[in-house]
């Protein structure tokens, strides 16, 4: 009889010296079907936080730019029947704001500008002299001004006015629209909800394939411990299929996202009002919801290494 | 004369149950030695393959203790395990083979687990799928093979990486008498040649015959019967390789 032809020299490594297992891993891998419908889930979960995101986002730009145009600005209404009256009080508004360290440059409404602002609501009487409108001055101030400051704003307008016998109100433009950005940071954590939520639905659907993919495959997995497989190898196994289903779930996804977000951008832009337009996405919010398929993947394998991990320390 | 080998394998009242059932083995001790031949037999549901499954470490024991090469089994981590398993070589009754694998990649999956270099694996592998009369069906996944040509598959994965043990449940049960003989001879020259330990599970009473310096572990009823004390000492040594090999395990 021949000597049976067993191999020469040490076979065996310890652990920690085993080389790459990919190319075991790849020769082990069971074969997955992309039809299932773990990839789709994915994809479907991927594209709503894509949505969302993109939205988030959108809304982030809108309040951080509407608060940047009006944050720095107030508004000063003269009210004075008197036509005369009001021009020279608005005169002498002007020269007092004018001279105050805080504000950068005044501008006295005209009156044909004010009539225009407001006939969409009071006709062509906006016109008549026996309608009267309050003189409005725009005036930028150097940067934000605290409550204080408009108070002491308010009260150089006062000491300018009062030898006229008149008065002036101060309206700091933020501060009427501070209900829209509290809508608009309520609507930001809601995205932020919703992305946390479809999170943690994805972990659950790669917690549930994984665990299937296992029970599955818990034939080859015993077969490949008692042949000496350590769990980092048999983990390795199945990450690959984890893995090839998130990265072409999370493509899908991203795609099926990128045009839903075209084309509600679209219909935004169509609106064509001037406070929707600061709602754009900037190249750094782009790279956010690019890095969103990545997140998806690196998200599914973390799901999918802890379930493996903890399905295989129920073996022995 | 040579010096007495270190015990490899030793069983201490070990018992096994699984769930609340009765014990299927009870009061198990025995002691294998290197470079031995060992023949377990016992009716049906005497409990050997679930002694073997203890032997392959797929079962912790119920009670009792269990030693294996010079290391406590039962409190051993289980990360540990896998450096014990690469010393085992297995023939499962049912063969186990990984059915989406080749028989190329069922052989060569012991070699790639422990690391070996793939050049090596294909040399290996393709020596002994050539040896078991398999060069033809290299690439021939499980479910297209003859039980006959699994079985050899399934010896052959269980040798490729030379292992110090070799279990094996029922290895000649689904091949022809000339087959089991050259299969048998292998294990005996695994056995020889190489010093391993070989633990053969079998039914067929002929088979004993074939390998007359073997001994025999009987089994009834979960009960390991030893009435001339055999198993509790090492034989003599069958050659001077191997008793080169024992004397130098010591």
């Amino acid at each position: 009889m021949n000597t049976p032809p067993v191999p020469d020299g040490d076979l065996a490594l310890p652990h920690d010296e085993l080389g790459p297992t990919e190319d075991l891993a790849a020769n082990l891998s069971p074969p997955t079907r992309l039809s299932g419908p773990i990839p789709w889930v994915i994809a479907i979960l991927i594209a709503l936080v894509v949505i969302a995101a993109a939205g988030g986002l959108a809304l982030r730009n809108l309040a951080n730019n509407a608060r940047a145009d009006l944050a720095d600005a107030v508004t000063v209404q003269i009210i004075e029947a008197d036509v005369e009256g009001r021009a020279v009080q608005a005169e002498a508004a002007s020269d007092a704001l004018g001279a105050h360290p805080l504000v950068t440059s005044v501008r006295l409404v005209p009156e044909a500008e004010l009539q225009e602002l407001l006939e969409p609501w009071l006709g062509a009487s906006a016109a008549s002299e026996n309608v009267p409108i309050p003189a409005l001055i725009d005036v930028e101030l150097s940067r934000a001004a605290s409550a204080d400051e408009l108070a002491q704003l308010q009260s150089a307008l006062d000491s300018a006015l009062e030898p006229l016998g008149g008065g002036a109100r101060v309206d700091a433009q933020s501060q009427w629209l501070r209900p829209v950005y509290d809508a608009l940071l309520a609507l930001q954590y809601l995205a932020l909800a919703l992305i946390a939520l479809v999170s943690m639905a994805t972990a659950a659907a790669v917690w549930l394939a994984a665990r299937n993919a296992f029970i599955n495959h818990r034939e080859t997995v015993e077969i490949v411990h008692l042949l000496g497989g350590t769990d980092s190898q048999v983990t390795r196994i199945f990450e690959r299929s984890v893995i090839r289903e998130a990265a072409f779930g999370a493509v899908i996804g991203l795609l099926i996202g990128l045009a839903a977000v075209w084309l509600l951008g679209q219909q935004f832009a169509s609106l064509d009002s001037g406070m929707v337009g600061g709602g754009g996405l900037a190249l750094t919010d782009w790279i956010i919801i690019g890095a969103i398929p990545v997140g998806g993947v690196l998200l599914a394998l973390i799901t999918g290494r802890i379930t493996i991990g903890y399905a295989l320390r129920s073996m022995l | 004369m040579s010096e007495r080998p270190s015990e490899i394998v030793k069983f201490d009242n070990v018992g096994l149950r699984y769930g609340t059932d009765p014990e299927v083995l009870s009061d198990v001790s025995f002691t294998l030695f290197p470079g031995s031949f060992y023949f377990l037999t016992g009716a049906s549901g005497a409990g050997k393959t679930s002694l073997l499954k203890l032997l392959y470490l797929s079962q912790r024991p119920s009670r009792g203790s269990i030693r294996m090469f010079g290391k406590d089994m039962i409190t051993l981590p289980r990360g540990r395990l896998p450096d014990f398993r690469r010393r085992l070589g297995v023939v499962f009754q049912n063969f186990r083979l990984v059915e989406h694998l080749s028989a190329f990649d069922n052989v060569a999956l012991p070699l790639r687990l422990a690391g070996t270099d793939e050049a090596k694996v294909l040399r290996s592998v393709t020596d002994m799928l050539e040896w078991v009369g398999l060069s033809h069906r290299m690439q021939a996944i499980p479910e297209t093979m003859s039980g006959g040509e699994q079985q050899r598959v399934a010896i052959a994965r269980a040798v490729i990486a030379r292992p110090q043990i070799l279990i094996a449940d029922e290895p000649t049960g689904n091949v022809d008498p000339e087959m089991a003989l050259k299969l048998l001879r292998l294990f005996e020259a695994l056995n020889h040649r190489v010093g391993t330990t070989v633990i053969v599970a079998t039914h067929d009473v002929h088979l004993l015959k074939k390998v007359p310096e073997s001994l025999i572990m009987r089994l009834n009823k979960g009960r390991l019967s030893d009435p001339t004390g055999a198993l509790r000492y090492p034989p003599m040594p069958k050659n001077n390789l191997v008793a080169e090999r024992l004397g130098s395990a010591k």
